[in-house]
Parts: structure tokens; C-alpha cells; sequence
């Protein structure tokens, strides 16, 4: 079994806007295109144009309708990725010691030269954050762009996770939560950030906005203040107008 | 705990980045191309650009997987088999020319209109139309008939502009945003953007859409509205701020017609003999022209004469809209939203629009000369697109909005609704629309344009349609982006007249760019009584193998986005911003693979080799080399090209000579140019001297244009007044009274017309297709990785019809309208208005078509509502053909459809089921491991 570090010196991860994210899964494809050409083995599809498309993506968009008990029904979008957890049961569980939580930054890899592609860490992942390549036979999981956030042949702009930078919406956000001056820390802050699941124990970094409340407008009967009536006939409301015009 | 590994966090991203234009839907976003080894490597967003800077969609970032895709076409092919067969054989481009000409050429010399040159999701018109124009036949038109024509009209008509991707909302101050209509649109990175942008300062957004998908789906409020009725929830909205007096009534007396005076008897503006518009001046009492300086238009203003009593355009209006049935109360049930809800949101636009109302320290001085040390903000915006404009009543529909809007004061405004340049404009600066055949000589001008009355229609010297597509003629006068919809039901019915040859670019007419998809499929393939194909030839350009590949006798096989020049013109729709113009470029960052080329360098040559002039020297050669060539040294009149940055020695924006060097200084600064406009000339547009200035300066204008919104639309009262029977040009008796009714020159509502062709209660669903965010019509379709994403288009059924018919997610239904029968899965969705059900568009495929195998889920459960809509109403038995168009515009109107569902037994597949086709490109692999770099 792989040890957890006891600490980490930084805590990457992200925020995620549930109040903004739009479901245009720009993030997934940005990830894909990203992480194809990037960190070890290319994501595979296969059936690619069959009977059963089934690719590995290392960040989806869950849609959720819900229905309040009073009023219509949302929709919640729902961007899922592996969520870097303090206690990430994937790395403890992992027995060749592939899966390993950095020291620097608390981002949870896979080394795939030492993956035998057993399975049990995404088992073990509550979340269903770690996808199998069925063509290379090693565990994918978000890097949190590792090969980006650091990269000296990026922009130093461009150094953060292919899903932040695309993001149309702004919904993303990457920063260190060890610092709570940091961007992310501070949303986390006003906004009330939560944790998923947060009875599995397993401490995620990354945290979640939540949508703002809906539908909240009350309807106005005829009397309200704001649409008093000034004429209720045609006449009326030019002799309105008149004495509106000679005032201006 | 062991050491950990060593990752490599700097790897080299790429030996090269080349910037162009996306092309995986119409936003045309910049994109930074990363390549490795010659190769495509990673695709991502332009932080520079001035449309998307650095965002990039899920379509935009696929981009790899399509210039890869399995389904591009190879070569040039000519058909062997029967039409429909798929069976072709590869020809070389110089057969496939000679046999393009063979047929094209001897049509020019006898009767040029017997070419219907169409094209769909076209990036070039300002070309392709040129292209038609020298050849000489009145038909062409691109994809806006079967799209969004009645918004682009009905906002040009208004205000001088319109939605589309030709404005945006000022995302930098607006407090309240409010949508209609809009699922995913051209302006899609942008609008994501700016509700970001919105929401993190707090600002409201309220949505008013049958589904809860998308931008919906993240508004504040929720508005599920019945599809078809927005008119009149719009118009009850007016009402209430009209009856409470919560209107601009500066802004409408300065800047529109509403205080126009209208001739009692004829319901004309009345104008001076410089056919200005008059108003009463509220200091003088006198009939004076709207914009001379220091006049003050009096909203109640009355002229006398003639013992006729003459009123202003506002009058009629708050006669009309103060009408008891536009109250909440009276248009309650039909809309579907309550009558304190639809006060609660009059309400809300009323506090911001005037309670929240700010000022920006920006002088500028108006028009009429009159200098302003402020400008008035109105932090209000709406946007809409297609929900409310794909019905047949859809443009007096858009036309409300644009009212509401002007009543709020919010166009142009800080805050509010903002043009892209070359927009606002005039709609009477628009070329009319031309249609005068000369064999062997070019059209006498451009063919689509904007009427201005009865004189301005396409019309034989007897009466009968020039254009093929009936395009500005009695049955749709406003039809601005021609019919698309109609040429091959018109072609095949002989109605106008028969054509020799069909020509196509990107349009998918055998399968979902066309209603009524069998009936087009055997238009396409039927036979005359002597054996030959009833529409003679086809010849088809596209880049994929398509559906209506099939369908063509010739293909000219179009490059992928990547490998192609184009440019994304002010001629044409630019990338503008509403603070400044620009356009862009694409160049072949990547080199063909395929004996394939640029449709747009095919036409330049096919265009000398045709002897059309504008394609050829005066000693016969061939004008422009290519695409690029024509880009760069066509002038379109002095000073003005395609490309209005680096003109002239690289210096010159707008207006100037000829650059040699003009590509590669776009390709230098990103694939794009930006001129910004100056500060106080930014607002108020239309009025606003300073801008009007910039924009001659520009080269947009040749002299400054402003001029008032028009309320009431006097064009449409022109025809109008031929229905009653004033005029030389009358219209046929059978369109009258049609005529008298939707050609108000105030907006008005009335049921889609396919409400009263059926029993309501035998049709009681509105059924709907909404576009998916992450896949843009059927180019997207075959991108390995997003039919990942949306490989399946269940018809998504609101919860109460779920419930009340047992059906359980994946059950299957038979869908019924007036037309025909599909059979097709279900889910579930509680998000609906409870009398719509809709499915995402365009997945459905055809087996055998994008190089997917025969079955995959697009083929077997996949479906197009299509095959529910009819090109034509149902025959009314008096032998006509009417379409089932907007009667205003000619929009097709797709989103009048109804239907009834009943559940069915499990069927193998989706019905209707049609034949395999034989793919002229195979099959893609079964397997993609994609890296290029070693």
C-alpha cells in the first residue's frame, strides 16, 4: 500500500461555479485535446466511430435536473474531475505505489510505468474520478496540468490547467488553498465553497460553488407600487403624456 | 516512503503555434494551432483575439478530430450509380471542372436563372454572391431563410441592426440580462463570457425559453414560456409599462419615430420634399424635419389639414398596446405564465431601466448638433435568437421585441443592448434586392436587399416570381435572405419555372437542412416521363461526406478549416466588437492531404473558365490565382476590399490600395485586425456624430447615415395599402387579406399558422430541436470526440406526459403531426413547458454517411424531427402551394410544428429507416490512440 504525505507545502486544486457553469463541456474537450497530446499515454477512444463511442476523458459534465419542492424543476451542470484529496483513498489503495500524492503541490498522480492497470484505486475513488485506458491499460486522472501550471515554454499566463484557461464561462478556477489569500481561497470564503461528499472523509481540495437560489421574483398583483397605473385608456394616458412633456 | 517519480513539468508544448480562425460553428473565435511535426498537436483559444480572448468551446478544441476525421473527402468524384446510391468514381479536377462548365456554360448563354447557386453554412457570401452576380442568375441566397432571417430583418428593419452576433449587450454595465429564445448561437464564446462576467458582479439574468437547457439553465429567473406566444408576452409586457408610464420618453421622441406625424388617411409617415420625416416641433407647434437642430419632437403631436386631424406613430401605439388584450390578464393562459408573473417582470425591467438608471462622464454631441455632457445609461439588455424568430410569426414577434427595448430606452444606450459596426445602419442604405437576366451578362446587381415597397419585389414583367425561390414576392415581400428552403420543392414543382442546374455548397439538404427530408430526398431522385432526372444536374461542394453527397452528380471536395484561406469580412459578417471593427483571416496552417481544394479558389477558376466577368483579365486570363489572390486585390470599390487592415503600405485601416503583403501582416498580428472606436463615440451610435464621423472614416459609410428607429415600419404599410387595392403593382387576390393582416406596420400577434391547421387537441405538443452546446449541426456530428458527448438525441418529454402515458426513460414513441410519423426514443426531462417536447439537433444520421458504421447510436436511435415539417401547409384546396414560411420574410417556420405521441412497441431502429448509402470514404478506424509527437 502507498503512503499519504503527512503534508503538503502547497494545495492545488480548483474551484468550480455551479452557479455559472453553462454545460457546454469546454473543459472536457480542452482536457481531452490537452491530455492526448500531453502526460503520458494518450487518452484512447475506442468504437471511436462505432456502435459504442467510449473514450477516456479525465473531466466530464454531469447534468442533473432537480426539482424543488416548490416551483419549476433546474438543471445543474455538474463538471466532474479527480478532486487532489488530502486523504485520497486512490493512493492508499494503489499496491504498486503508482498512484502517489505530491509533496510540493498535493496534486494526486498516476506514474503509469509502475500502473499494472489493476483498477482497485478508481474502486476505491468515491467520486468515479479515475478512468482505465482500455488501449494503454494504465489508470488516467487529472494531472491538474501538471505539465502546464509549471511549464517554462508556456506563457506565464497560460500556466495553469488546459480546463481553467478555456473555460468560457469563468466558472474555473486554480489556485493554492494553502494560502488563503489566493484566489481560490477567497471564493471558497465568499461564496461558501463546499466539499463533495464530504462523510467519505477524504478531504477534497477542490471545491464547489453552489448555484445561487432561483425562480425567487414574486409576482405582483395589479396594485403594486412599481406599475401604478397613470391611465388605464388611451385618452388618459395622452393627457398623462402632456403634462409629463411640459414638466421635461 | 520512497522518492517520488520525476515528472517532466516543462515538456515542449509545440515546434510551432499558427494562428487562425476557427470554423466549428459561426462564432469564429481565434485560435493558437500548436504543431508538432507538421502536424495538428493541440488546438486552444487566442488570448488576443478580439471575439473569445483565449476561451475556446468544446467544438473549438474538437477542431483536431475534425480536420482528421474519417470522413473527409478525397477527390473529386462523379456520380456512377443512380442518385442516392453513393456510387462514384474519383475524376481529376480538371475533368471535374470541364464537366461543371459543360453545364453551367451553355445555361448562361440561353437563360442564367436556370442556375440555383445555394449556400449553407457559407463564412464567404460577400464571394460566393459576387461569384452568382457575374454569372447572372437572380438565384442566390445562403442559409438565412431557414435560420434566423426574421430577427436579422425585423432588427434591421427597426433599429438598424440586429442580434445574431451583430450586437451584444454593454457586459460591462448591464444589471439585468434578459433572453429570448436562445439555446446556443453565433455568438456562443462571447455570450458564455459575458454571463460570466454578469454574474460575478451580481447582475440578474432572466430567460424566456420553453426548454431549461444551457444559458437557461444558469438564469436567475425561468420563464417556460409556450412556444409561439412570446409575441404577446412581449406585447403585455408594453402594455404594462405603457398603462404605469415606466417608458423613455426622451429616447422615443429624440431618437425613434414614435413621434412622427402619420397621414390620417394613407397611414404613411408624412415627410418634406426631401421625403425627411416630419414631427411637431413641441416649442414652435410647427410640422418640421426630425433633424434639424434645436427641434423638439412632441410625442402627442396633431397636424390639421385638410379637416383631417393627423396624429404621431406614438399615438397609434398607445392606442393599440393600451388595449385590453394585451393585458396580463387577457394573455395569461395562452402564454402560459401568470399575470402577476408577466407584471413581476415589467416590474423588474421598469426598476432597472429607470430606477438603477446611471451616468458615464462622456460628452458627445448628437445629430442634430446638440452637444450632450453625459450619457444616459439604462443598464437593461436582451438577447434573442431562433426560439422566437423560426415561427411564421415570428418577425412581428422579433419586431415586439425591438419595441420593447425602444420603450425602455436601451439600445445604444450604456447599459443596455450595443451594435457591431458596420452596424447600426439605415435600413434604406441596404442594396435592394436585384433580379434583372441578361444571357450571357452579369445580374444588374446584388441579389438580396431590403424592399421598400411594392416597386422593390422580384417580379416578372407578369407578375410571376423571378427568383426561384419566390423570394420577394407578394407571398413573403421582407424575404431579405431569400428561401433556401423552397429552391428544391420550387425547382421540382416547376413553380416559378424548372432549372437546369442545382448548386450547392455546404448545405445538407437530403437530411437536416431541409423540412419535409423524404419529399426532398425523392424531389432529388424522381424521374421525368423521358427518364432524366426531373432537376437535371447537381453539382455539391463539402468538405465531409455528408448526406447529400449522395444526392450530387458532381462533388468539388472542399478543404478543412485548417487548410484553406478565407476572410471573415466587414463586407460579409465580421468579428467586430461594439467597440470596435475588426476582421480576420484563415490561411492553410496545415497542407492538404487529399486531392481537394478550397471551394472559393474552385469558383475563381471555374469563374475565368466561364468568361464571367470579374474573374477575368481583359485579355481573358484568369483574374485571381485563387482564393488568397481575390482576397487580397479584389476591390470592391475604391479603397475597399475584403480585408480592411493593412491597406495600402500596411498603414491604412478602412479605406486604401491594395497590400501584397496584407495576408502575411494578418498572419503576423494573429489572423486578425482590430481598429478601435475612439471614447464618446462608442454610445448612441446611430445619433452620435462622432461615431458617424469614425464610421466614414472607416470606409464603412461613404457619408455619415443616422437616422431614427423605426417603430413603425412605413415599408410594410406600403404593401399593406396594395392589399387594399392603391398602386399599380397589386397582389394576387388569394394573398390579400394575408397581406392586410401580417404586414402590420406595428407589431402585432397572432397564433403560428400551424395552430390553426390542425385540432389543437390532436396535436397538443409543441415539438421543438434545440442546438448542443458542444456540436454545431451535423459537421460536428462525425468529431469522434464529441459524439461522445452527444451521440444520442432522445425526444425529451415534459414529466406530467411521462407520468400520464407510463412511459420510463428509453421507451419509444410514435411522434405525430400533420405531416407524417417518426418512431423514436424518450427520456425524461422536468426542466419543459408542459406542452413541449424537443430533441437536440441534427444528431440523427443517415447509415453510411460520415464515415460512421452503419450502427452507430446517430443512425439506429438517432432522429430528425425534419421529417414532421413540411416545406408547405397543408393543401388548403384551392391548388396553391403556401409555404409554411413567415409570411412577412419567408422564415421557415420550423418551430410551429405540433405533434401527439403515443407509445409503441420497441422497433429495431428509429423510424423512418432509410437505406444504407455506399460511403465514398469508407469507414473511420474502430480505434483512436492520437499523439504526433514522438
Amino acid at each position: 500500500m502507498t503512503q499519504l504525505p503527512t503534508s503538503t507545502d502547497r494545495k492545488l486544486g480548483l474551484v468550480i461555479d455551479l452557479d455559472t457553469c453553462v454545460g457546454c463541456h469546454a473543459c472536457v474537450i480542452s482536457c481531452k485535446g490537452w491530455n492526448t497530446e500531453n502526460y503520458g499515454a494518450p487518452l484512447s477512444d475506442q468504437s471511436a466511430y462505432g456502435a459504442n463511442p467510449s473514450g477516456t476523458f479525465l473531466n466530464r459534465v454531469h447534468s442533473y435536473e432537480v426539482q424543488p419542492e416548490e416551483g419549476a424543476a433546474q438543471l445543474i451542470h455538474f463538471p466532474k474531475s479527480c478532486l487532489h484529496c488530502e486523504d485520497a483513498p486512490c493512493v492508499t489503495v494503489c499496491p504498486t505505489g503508482a498512484s502517489y500524492k505530491r509533496v510540493e503541490d498535493g496534486i494526486v498522480l498516476v506514474n503509469e510505468s509502475d500502473c499494472i492497470g489493476c483498477g482497485l484505486c478508481a474502486w476505491a475513488c468515491p467520486y468515479g474520478a479515475r478512468e482505465l485506458d482500455a488501449a494503454e491499460g494504465v489508470m488516467k486522472k487529472c494531472t491538474l496540468c501538471v505539465d502546464r501550471i509549471y511549464n517554462e515554454n508556456l506563457p506565464e499566463e497560460d500556466r495553469e490547467p488546459a480546463c481553467v484557461r478555456t473555460c468560457p464561462a469563468g466558472a474555473r478556477h486554480f489556485g493554492d488553498f494553502a494560502d488563503p489569500n489566493s484566489n481560490v481561497s477567497k471564493l471558497t470564503a465568499e461564496r461558501g465553497g463546499m466539499d463533495l461528499m464530504p462523510e467519505q472523509g477524504t478531504k477534497p481540495v477542490n471545491k464547489y460553488l453552489l448555484p445561487r437560489p432561483k425562480d425567487k421574483m414574486e409576482e405582483i398583483d395589479i396594485l403594486a407600487p412599481l406599475l401604478a397605473p397613470i391611465a388605464l385608456e388611451p385618452k388618459g394616458f395622452m393627457a398623462w403624456l402632456d403634462k409629463t412633456l411640459e414638466k421635461i | 516512503m520512497k522518492d517520488q517519480p520525476f515528472v517532466d513539468t516543462s515538456p515542449k508544448v509545440s515546434d510551432e503555434v499558427r494562428k487562425t480562425t476557427c470554423y466549428m460553428c459561426a462564432c469564429r473565435c481565434g485560435i493558437d494551432v500548436h504543431l508538432k511535426d507538421g502536424q495538428v498537436a493541440y488546438i486552444e483559444g487566442n488570448k488576443d483575439h478580439p471575439v473569445n480572448q483565449g476561451v475556446l468551446c468544446a467544438k473549438g478544441s474538437a477542431g483536431i478530430m475534425q480536420v482528421n476525421a474519417p470522413s473527409r473527402l478525397q477527390a473529386p468524384l462523379k456520380r456512377v450509380g443512380p442518385r442516392g446510391s453513393g456510387e462514384f468514381e474519383e475524376i481529376s479536377w480538371d475533368e471535374a471542372l470541364d464537366l461543371a462548365v459543360s453545364w453551367l456554360k451553355p445555361t448562361r448563354e440561353r437563360s442564367p436563372e436556370k442556375l440555383a447557386f445555394f449556400t449553407g453554412r457559407d463564412q464567404s457570401q460577400s464571394f460566393t454572391s459576387f461569384w452568382a452576380q457575374n454569372y447572372g442568375t437572380p438565384n442566390y441566397a445562403a442559409h438565412g431563410g431557414f435560420c434566423s432571417v426574421n430577427m436579422a430583418a425585423a432588427g434591421i428593419y427597426t433599429i438598424g441592426g440586429a442580434f445574431w452576433e451583430f450586437g451584444q449587450p454593454d457586459w460591462d454595465y448591464t444589471k439585468l440580462f434578459m433572453i429570448f429564445g436562445v439555446a446556443e448561437d453565433h455568438d456562443s464564446n462571447p455570450i458564455k463570457m459575458g454571463i460570466g462576467k454578469i454574474k460575478a458582479r451580481g447582475a440578474k439574468i432572466i430567460s424566456v425559453n420553453p426548454i431549461r437547457t444551457g444559458y437557461n439553465a444558469v438564469a436567475d429567473e425561468w420563464v417556460g414560456i409556450t412556444p409561439g406566444t412570446d409575441g404577446l408576452f412581449i406585447l403585455a409586457m408594453v402594455h404594462e409599462l405603457l398603462k404605469a408610464g415606466k417608458i423613455d420618453l426622451h429616447y422615443l421622441a429624440q431618437y425613434t419615430n414614435a413621434p412622427v406625424i402619420l397621414d390620417a388617411e394613407s397611414g404613411l409617415l408624412m415627410r418634406d420634399k426631401e421625403g425627411k420625416q416630419l414631427v411637431i416641433d413641441h416649442a414652435t407647434g410647427k410640422l418640421t424635419a426630425f433633424d434639424q437642430k434645436g427641434v423638439s419632437p412632441d410625442l402627442n403631436g396633431k397636424h390639421t389639414a385638410d379637416g383631417l386631424v393627423h396624429k404621431t406613430v406614438f399615438h397609434s401605439m398607445v392606442e393599440r398596446y393600451l388595449s385590453a388584450e394585451y393585458a396580463p390578464d387577457a394573455v395569461a393562459e395562452k402564454v402560459g405564465i401568470s399575470a402577476g408573473r408577466i407584471r413581476a417582470i415589467a416590474a423588474e425591467l421598469a426598476r432597472v431601466a429607470f430606477d438603477e438608471a446611471f451616468e458615464l462622464d462622456q460628452e458627445w454631441t448628437d445629430f442634430r448638433g446638440e452637444h450632450h455632457t453625459k450619457m444616459v445609461g439604462r443598464p437593461v439588455s436582451f438577447h434573442s435568437m431562433r426560439g422566437i424568430s423560426a415561427h411564421s410569426n415570428g418577425f412581428q414577434t422579433c419586431r415586439a421585441l425591438h419595441v420593447l427595448q425602444i420603450f425602455l430606452g436601451t439600445v445604444e444606450v450604456p447599459g443596455g443592448f450595443r451594435f457591431k459596426p458596420p452596424y447600426p445602419k439605415p435600413s434604406e442604405i441596404h442594396p435592394k434586392p436585384h433580379y434583372k437576366v441578361t444571357p450571357g451578362a452579369p445580374l444588374d446587381g446584388p441579389h438580396l436587399g431590403f424592399v421598400h415597397g411594392p416597386d422593390d419585389l422580384a417580379l416578372k414583367e407578369d407578375g410571376s416570381p423571378a427568383r426561384i425561390d419566390k423570394a420577394f414576392t407578394w407571398e413573403n415581400p421582407m424575404s431579405a435572405h431569400g428561401l433556401m428552403h423552397m429552391v428544391i420543392s420550387n425547382a421540382y414543382a416547376g413553380d416559378p419555372y424548372k432549372i437546369d442546374t442545382l448548386f450547392m455548397y455546404m448545405a445538407n439538404m437530403s437530411w437536416n437542412s431541409s423540412m419535409n427530408t423524404k419529399g426532398v430526398i425523392d424531389m432529388l431522385t424522381d424521374k421525368d416521363a423521358n427518364g432524366d432526372y426531373v432537376i437535371p444536374q447537381i453539382i455539391y461542394s463539402d468538405a465531409y461526406s455528408s448526406e447529400m453527397v449522395a444526392y450530387a452528380d458532381l462533388i468539388l471536395p472542399d478543404t478543412t478549416y485548417l487548410e484553406r484561406h478565407d476572410c471573415i469580412s466587414l463586407l460579409d459578417r465580421p468579428i467586430c466588437e461594439a467597440d470596435a471593427a475588426a476582421d480576420a483571416i484563415r490561411w492553410p496552417v496545415i497542407e492538404p492531404d487529399r486531392d481537394v481544394r478550397g471551394f472559393q479558389s474552385v469558383l475563381c477558376e471555374l469563374g475565368a473558365k466561364l468568361d464571367l466577368p470579374g474573374f477575368v483579365n481583359e485579355d481573358g486570363s484568369q483574374k485571381y490565382a485563387n482564393y488568397a489572390d481575390y482576397i487580397v486585390n479584389h476591390v470592391r470599390k475604391p479603397g475597399i476590399g475584403p480585408l480592411a487592415g493593412f491597406r495600402g503600405d500596411g498603414t491604412n485601416s478602412g479605406r486604401g490600395d491594395v497590400n501584397p503583403e496584407q495576408l502575411d501582416r494578418y498572419i503576423a498580428n494573429g489572423g486578425f485586425f482590430v481598429e478601435h472606436i475612439p471614447a464618446g463615440a462608442n454610445y448612441y451610435k446611430p445619433w452620435n456624430a462622432a461615431y458617424q464621423n469614425w464610421a466614414v472614416n472607416i470606409g464603412l459609410f461613404d457619408s455619415p447615415q443616422p437616422y431614427l428607429f423605426q417603430l413603425y415600419v412605413e415599408p410594410m404599410r406600403k404593401f399593406q395599402r396594395a392589399a387594399e387595392g392603391h398602386g399599380e403593382r397589386q397582389p394576387p387576390e388569394h394573398l390579400r387579406e394575408r397581406i392586410k393582416l401580417t404586414l402590420d406596420p406595428l407589431p402585432f400577434w397572432y397564433p403560428p399558422f400551424e395552430d390553426n391547421q390542425g385540432d389543437e387537441n390532436e396535436f397538443p405538443f409543441h415539438a421543438l430541436t434545440q442546438r448542443p452546446m458542444a456540436m454545431y449541426h451535423s459537421w460536428g456530428t462525425q468529431n469522434a470526440w464529441l459524439r461522445q458527448i452527444h451521440g444520442i438525441n432522445p425526444l425529451y418529454l415534459p414529466t406530467k406526459v411521462m407520468q400520464q402515458s407510463a412511459f420510463k426513460d428509453g421507451d419509444w414513441a410514435k411522434v405525430t403531426s400533420a405531416h407524417g410519423s417518426i418512431v423514436v426514443p424518450v427520456a425524461e426531462m422536468a426542466a419543459l413547458n408542459e406542452s413541449t417536447v424537443w430533441t437536440w439537433n441534427a444528431i440523427g444520421k443517415r447509415k453510411g454517411a460520415w464515415a460512421l458504421e452503419e450502427n452507430a447510436p446517430e443512425a439506429t436511435k438517432g432522429f430528425l424531427l425534419n421529417h414532421l415539417i413540411h416545406e408547405l401547409q397543408p393543401p388548403k384546396g384551392d391548388g396553391l402551394r403556401w409555404a409554411n414560411s413567415d409570411p412577412v420574410t419567408g422564415q421557415a417556420a420550423w418551430f410551429d410544428l405540433r405533434v401527439k405521441i403515443e407509445k409503441t412497441t420497441v422497433p429495431t431502429e428509429s423510424q423512418p429507416n432509410f437505406a444504407t448509402i455506399k460511403s465514398p470514404v469508407g469507414q473511420g478506424p474502430s480505434e483512436l490512440i492520437w499523439k504526433v509527437g514522438k
